[in-house]
């Protein structure tokens, strides 16, 4: 071996190391790692079984439990577009690198996932490659239901085969290069992707492991709510610490006590789970609010409550962007409070919101319109405030539909601006700067 | 009004077609005036003694019932027409009752239509005549009954506040004493009219007998009508427009508390229940499949590109004075194109309509601008003769133009046909907007040239649908819309070789209709936009560019000049705020105005000041007219700062008022109305303020920053751009 | 059954929880003086009083009423704030086709009975909410201070 070929090999197997260090350290921890304590494959796992569904659903048929199952891995929300039949894909995820769609995973043959054997569906939700082989991308949360169990997997997929094939194609992804070469997700997958099982904790109780199972395998709360790294992969030392998805915050719903959940009672918890509201501290919309209509608020009580127990467990990380506190409720008169110079967002909030939300917060029709306490309206870049602006909500509640209109077609960017600066401003710790090109953004982030 | 439900009686044919009182007048419901101060009264029972027309009814207690015409939509027609006939009738207005007119194009009809339609701001100008001769014919026989009685000359005679008066011997009779003899008198052929010196109604701000009842939630528009044991009722038509129902599976709707019945036609869908809300909550519930039918992929992409295509061709000459290929030929030659957006009325009152079915009849109760037509559509839809459909009008909550159709009658009594208890049907406001009749898109090119600082030759083309041969055939002549050429065909400049063309474009998909300001709005836009372009091309101001060119013109320039001094016009601005105006010819009257913005640098618009300067001939009530005109201008204001319903995949996008902005009053600035004095006949106003809106404002944008804008609604980007074109 | 004091008066009715009090005084209580222009709180045409203060009827579910105290424009009249309104409506003759009146009086007393001397920026909070097509903005601002200034 020549000198030269000795340190050209030196170089290669060193850069080797390198990439294998930023590679490990980039993956970093598992989601569950930060739990102290041993765990055990399921097998060998002594406590209650923490997967399948509920007890009451315990002798259910299995398209049944499959159903359950599917509601808590929130499959249809991202499976349907705006409008169309359920299951049968074509939502639009626009990235930074281009726009992806979601795929028909309605039976049918031809279109959907008919032709799927058992071993095909796992190895879409577990390992993120179709039954063709190809890649999926990681917008497909599977390196979160990677960690479901086989049985609860095709559960679901027997409840998705027992659906009325839909024939429906979705449109092409319009990714750009390098980004639309699906192979090269391999080498993503291979580092990104646990390709494991949920594993129980043995020194923690059947509750938190049942929750974490849900929250982990099911709900994939991570895939919004924790930071991504530079390879786009969830970065579970910062877990649950919040993020910025879809062009919607997702809140820290670490343990943080002032800018996380970690002051919220576990009723509140409970309550905002199931029902997308609780008193003071806010109404779920956007992303969250389709998860609670869809998902969350048809849970069984036991399995909330073994999620919130699992939520309060995860370490606090703080948000440092945001007050140490939500501003109390502002004063009644439209005169007093913040936001008085900023007279383009009061026009603006007099005309269209004041009705709805009054001058303090509190709203005069019902508590799940009160923007006092909420987070949205306290985080000084107003990013869900813009939003909801822009695309409105409906929240299917216990007292019926509660909604609240799209602003976007009517308001110009600069208008919408100027009112999400304005509501964070006199409701809010700290107003908002938003600009008219940070509202282009956002529109497109959220660009279904 | 207090709106007392009387049984309807039926009008036989003779008591109809003699106007006479005899076989029972067709009163459902009265409009009680109101004294000064005093309380609501009852007017008599429709057996009256004197009923000389179809408008004066007096019984022989004195009580005087004016039947009105034309509908109340809140300009106020009802207190003019009062007023009208009051003043010549000498009545005493504290004595006068108010009656809705019913269906009947032959006593009622609007005599510049030939049908019984309140719209096209007609009202006055139109029963300016006949109402002033119904009045001073009937006060005419009971001077000639008191003369009769007195034996005396009638000549003797004057009439006063419901009294013939003998000076000479000092005798008075009441009308009411009078009116069985006065009904024994030959009606005059030609009854005298008053010198307008001598009125002592018309032109006083008087108060309006529609608005008490209004302030203290009595007044009944068609959507409040209540029946006993009636249901209420809510409808979805397919969002593609000529869509039809596919499948609809109703069994989640069937589960919701208080829905009674779902309904399913060929068309569209309904679910009635015990209220609004069950009924709403039960079509919500209700999955229909929709037949999209051959729409389904029109957008408004499409409807441009036609309306764009067709404006290329050469359309009908609706007008053609001098030579306008000489006269194009010579002098500088400008060319621009304008074009307007399909609107949406929202009529703050949403559609609806009351129906009960008998074994063989069919009653009617809303609120429309066509009784007449509602009357025999309805007939139809039921299946039974004209004579078997009664239909009681009410104060309309807004009609914009919108209420000039029957669809929504249509739709109501078809529904209400497959239900066996009377229904009101409401449309939601979503179902109103995306089912509307909308004010068409338009383009119109115009080529002008300039001579001596003078426009030369105007050839002007409007592309555009023809509403006029949808709604009344027969005045379709030649490939010429009148509606959509009347400000066009009316220009006041003067202009040598003139050439004014129509080219019919209907966009596909779409219907369309009249909306306030009917075909002037574009007319209006177009020649008062390009005036100002013209002007700056010849370095004129643009109130003097105009001023020249309307030398045989006393009218347009009284008011020009007028509001060029009252809007401080020429008077320095700071940066960013312009001053435009507006010189409209339209609806007979003569009104100039100066819209004062300001704009910033993302192209936001604020308006300032408003000030408008009217010559409408005699003001009828002035009252009305400084309402009619800042209610007017800031409808056209709304519809040049945001009105725009664009179509995608056959369907209308916008829904509701957070889709389809509205102005609010912290956007709209002081409007002032100067009202010139004159003893012409009257003009209409309802719509003025429409027209004269967008024009103004937009060539107070052009004033502020340069930009010539040709489209509406105003476009903020390209303001900001500050493109000037 | 279910009942709403209106006006002072207790009232009976039947309907479920959801159900927007707009619908049950219209629909169910025959109160048509309250007017359905949106159904989504943006025009203002349903506004009524709870407990003295404007609420938009057609987002209000009737349940979350309980025992507060309903005006409507039936009965604005006898509060002075009310009653001066009203007046000064018909002195200005504000009114057009009437049909969003109901909900500018009722905003416009409440305005008055919170701020006895409203400017203009006051008004502007306090009425944007409330959507006139007619246009009678002018006049229900003229109409406001001169009420104000009555007493
Ligand atoms: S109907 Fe309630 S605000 Fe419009
Ligand atoms: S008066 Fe007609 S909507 Fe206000």
């Amino acid at each position: 071996m020549s000198g030269v070929r000795r340190v050209l090999g030196v170089g290669a197997v060193a850069a080797a190391v390198v990439a294998a260090g930023v590679a490990w350290w980039l993956r970093g921890p598992g989601p569950t790692a930060f739990a102290e304590g041993p765990t055990v494959a399921l097998a060998d796992y002594r406590g209650t079984n923490p997967t399948g569904v509920p007890a009451a659903l315990a002798q259910a048929s299995l398209v049944e439990r499959g159903e359950y199952l599917a509601r808590a891995a929130d499959c249809m929300v991202c499976h349907t577009a705006k409008g169309g039949k359920e299951f049968a894909g074509g939502l639009a995820f626009a990235l930074p690198f281009g726009t992806l769609y979601s795929t028909n995973i309605t039976p049918d043959k031809d279109t959907g996932i008919g032709g799927y054997s058992n071993q095909d569906f796992l190895n879409a939700l577990h390992r993120g490659v179709r039954k063709d082989g190809a890649r999926l991308y990681p917008a497909m949360s599977y390196t979160s239901y990677t960690y479901m169990t086989d049985a609860d997997a095709l559960a679901i997929k027997a409840y998705l085969f027992s659906l009325p094939p839909v024939r429906a194609t979705p449109p092409a992804n319009t990714l750009g290069f390098p980004f639309n070469q699906r192979w090269a997700m391999g080498f993503w997958s291979a580092v990104f992707n646990a390709d494991t099982r949920f594993e129980p904790n043995t020194a923690k109780s059947p509750e938190w492991n049942r929750g974490a199972y849900l929250a982990e395998a099911l709900a994939h709360c991570g895939e919004c709510h924790t930071p991504r790294n530079i390879a786009f992969a969830m970065d579970n030392r910062a877990k649950f610490a919040g993020a910025v998805t879809g062009g919607w915050r997702a809140f820290n719903i670490s343990s943080d006590s002032s800018t996380g959940v970690g002051a919220w009672r576990e009723e509140e918890l409970v309550s905002y789970l199931s029902t997308g509201h609780a008193a003071g501290r806010g109404t779920a919309s956007g992303p969250m609010g389709e998860a609670v209509d869809h998902s969350f608020s048809r849970m069984a009580p036991e399995d909330i409550r073994a999620m919130v127990v699992y939520l309060k467990s995860v370490p606090a990380v703080a948000s440092s962007d945001l007050p140490a506190a939500p501003a109390p409720a502002a004063p009644a008169s439209h005169k007093e409070g913040g936001g008085a110079a900023l007279a383009q967002g009061k026009k603006i909030f007099e005309g269209a919101c004041a009705s709805c939300h009054g001058w303090t917060g509190e709203s005069p029709v019902s508590p799940f319109a009160t923007i006092t306490g909420s987070w949205a309206v306290n985080d000084p870049a107003a990013t869900n405030v813009a939003q909801i602006v822009i695309s409105g909500t409906a929240r299917h509640t216990p007292q019926g539909v509660l909604s609240m209109p799209a602003f976007g077609k009517i308001y110009s960017d600069t208008e919408i601006a100027a009112v999400a600066n304005y509501v964070t401003a006199r409701f809010g710790a700290k107003g908002a700067q938003l600009t008219e090109k940070d509202i282009v953004s956002l529109r497109k982030q959220a660009a279904e | 009004m207090t709106v007392i439900e009387r049984a309807s009686v039926a009008p036989s044919r003779r008591s109809l077609l003699t106007g006479s009182l005899a076989g029972g007048f067709l009163l459902a419901f009265h409009l009680p005036v109101r004294g000064a101060d005093g309380p609501a009264r009852t007017p008599d029972a429709p057996d009256g003694k004197f009923a000389p027309n179809a408008f004066i009814r007096i019984d022989n207690a004195g009580e005087t019932t004016l039947v009105m015409p034309q509908v109340e939509m809140g300009q106020g027609i009802y207190t003019a027409v009062a007023m009208i006939l009051a003043e010549e009738l000498d009545a005493d207005f504290a004595q006068v009752t108010l009656a809705h007119a019913p269906p009947n194009d032959k006593l009622y009809g609007n005599p510049l239509f030939g049908l019984q339609a309140t719209g096209g701001s007609t009202s006055v100008r139109a029963f300016w005549q006949p109402l002033r001769k119904a009045g001073a014919g009937a006060r005419a026989q009971l001077i000639q009954a008191a003369a009769e009685q007195w034996q005396v000359d009638a000549a003797s005679c004057t009439a006063s506040r419901g009294q013939v008066i003998h000076a000479a011997s000092g005798r008075t009779l009441g009308y009411g004493a009078l009116a069985e003899a006065a009904s024994k008198q030959t009606p005059p052929q030609e009854p005298k009219l008053k010198d307008s010196k001598n009125f002592f109604l018309i032109g006083k701000p008087l108060r309006r007998f529609d608005t008490p009842d209004k302030t203290n939630g009595k007044a009944t528009y068609g959507i409040d009508v209540m029946l006993p044991g009636m249901k209420f009722a809510t409808l979805a038509q397919c969002p593609v427009f000529g869509g039809k129902v596919g499948k609809v599976d109703d069994s989640a709707a069937k589960k919701i508390q208080g829905v009674r019945q779902i309904v399913v036609l060929d068309d569209l869908v309904a679910v009635v229940g015990d209220h609004m809300w069950a009924a709403k909550k039960g079509l919500e519930a209700l999955v229909v499949t929709w037949d999209e039918g051959a729409n389904a992929a029109v957008s408004s992409k499409d409807i441009w590109e036609n309306l764009r295509a067709a404006s290329a061709k050469d359309g009908a000459v609706a007008k053609s004075t001098g030579d306008i290929a000489k006269g194009l030929a010579s002098g500088e030659k400008v060319e621009a194109d304008f074009e307007l957006p399909f609107l949406a009325h929202a009529t703050m009152e949403p559609l609806n309509c009351v129906v009960r079915f008998g074994p063989d009849s069919c009653e009617i109760w809303t609120g429309t601008q066509i009784m007449t037509r509602v009357q025999s559509e309805a007939a139809k839809a039921a299946g039974l003769p004209v004579d078997k459909v009664t239909v009681t009008n009410h104060v309309l909550g807004g009609g914009f133009g919108r209420k000039l159709e029957p669809d929504m009658v249509v739709a109501a009594v078809r529904i209400a046909k497959q239900v066996d208890m009377p229904i009101k049907v409401v449309w939601t406001r979503e179902e109103d907007m995306q089912h509307d009749v909308y004010r068409p898109v338009y383009r119109d090119t115009i080529s002008a040239s300039l001579s001596g600082g003078k426009i030369a030759a105007w050839k002007y083309r409007v592309t555009g649908s023809a509403i006029l041969a949808r709604w009344l055939p027969p005045a379709f002549q030649k490939g010429i819309d009148a509606d959509g050429v009347d400000a066009a065909v009316d220009i006041p400049y003067e202009i040598p070789n003139l050439h004014i063309e129509y080219v019919r474009a209907e966009p596909p998909a779409v219907p369309t209709g009249f909306w306030r300001g009917v075909g002037p709005n574009n007319n209006v836009f177009a020649i008062e936009s390009f005036m100002d372009e013209l002007a700056r091309k010849v370095g004129k101001d643009p109130i003097a560019f105009r001023r020249d060119m309307l030398t045989k013109q006393p009218r347009f320039l009284a008011a020009l000049d007028l509001v060029a001094e009252k809007s401080g016009w020429g008077k320095p601005l700071p940066a960013r705020v312009g001053r435009g105006v507006c010189l409209q010819p339209a609806f007979a009257s003569f009104i100039a105005t100066v819209v004062e913005a300001e704009v910033d640098s993302a192209g936001e618009v604020k308006l300032r000041r408003i000030v408008t300067a009217v010559d409408t001939g005699i003001a009828v009530n002035p009252n009305t007219i400084e309402a009619q005109l800042q209610g007017g201008l800031i409808f056209g204001l709304t519809a040049a700062l945001y009105g725009d319903i664009t179509i995608d995949k056959g369907r209308v996008q916008q829904s509701n008022f957070n889709d389809y902005r509205m102005l609010r009053i912290d956007e709209v600035p002081p409007i002032e109305v100067h009202l010139i004095k004159s003893g012409e006949a009257p003009g209409g106003i309802g719509e003025t303020g429409t027209t004269a809106g967008p024009p103004a404002l937009r060539n107070a944008i052009y004033a502020a920053t340069g930009v010539a804008l040709r489209r509406l609604p105003i476009d903020r980007t390209l303001i900001a751009s500050g493109k000037k074109s | 059954m279910a009942t709403l004091k209106i006006n002072g008066e207790q009232k009976t009715f039947d309907a479920a929880d959801d159900t927007p009090l707009l619908w049950v005084l219209r629909d169910v209580l025959g109160m048509t003086g309250t007017k359905f222009g949106c159904g989504i709180a943006q025009c203002g045409a349903c506004t009524v009083h709870l407990d003295g203060k404007a609420v938009r009827s057609c987002v209000l579910p009737v349940g979350a009423v309980k025992d507060r105290a309903i005006t409507t424009i039936e009965g604005v009249g006898d509060s002075t704030a009310g009653a001066k309104v009203q007046k000064a409506w018909l002195d200005l003759e504000v009114i057009q086709c009437g049909y969003c009146q109901s909900g500018q009086i009722m905003s416009a007393a409440a305005l008055l009975a919170a701020t006895p001397k409203p400017d203009d920026a006051d008004i502007d909070a306090a009425m944007a909410g409330n959507i006139c097509r007619c246009g009678t903005y002018v006049r229900i601002r003229a109409a406001i201070k001169r009420a104000a200034s009555e007493g």
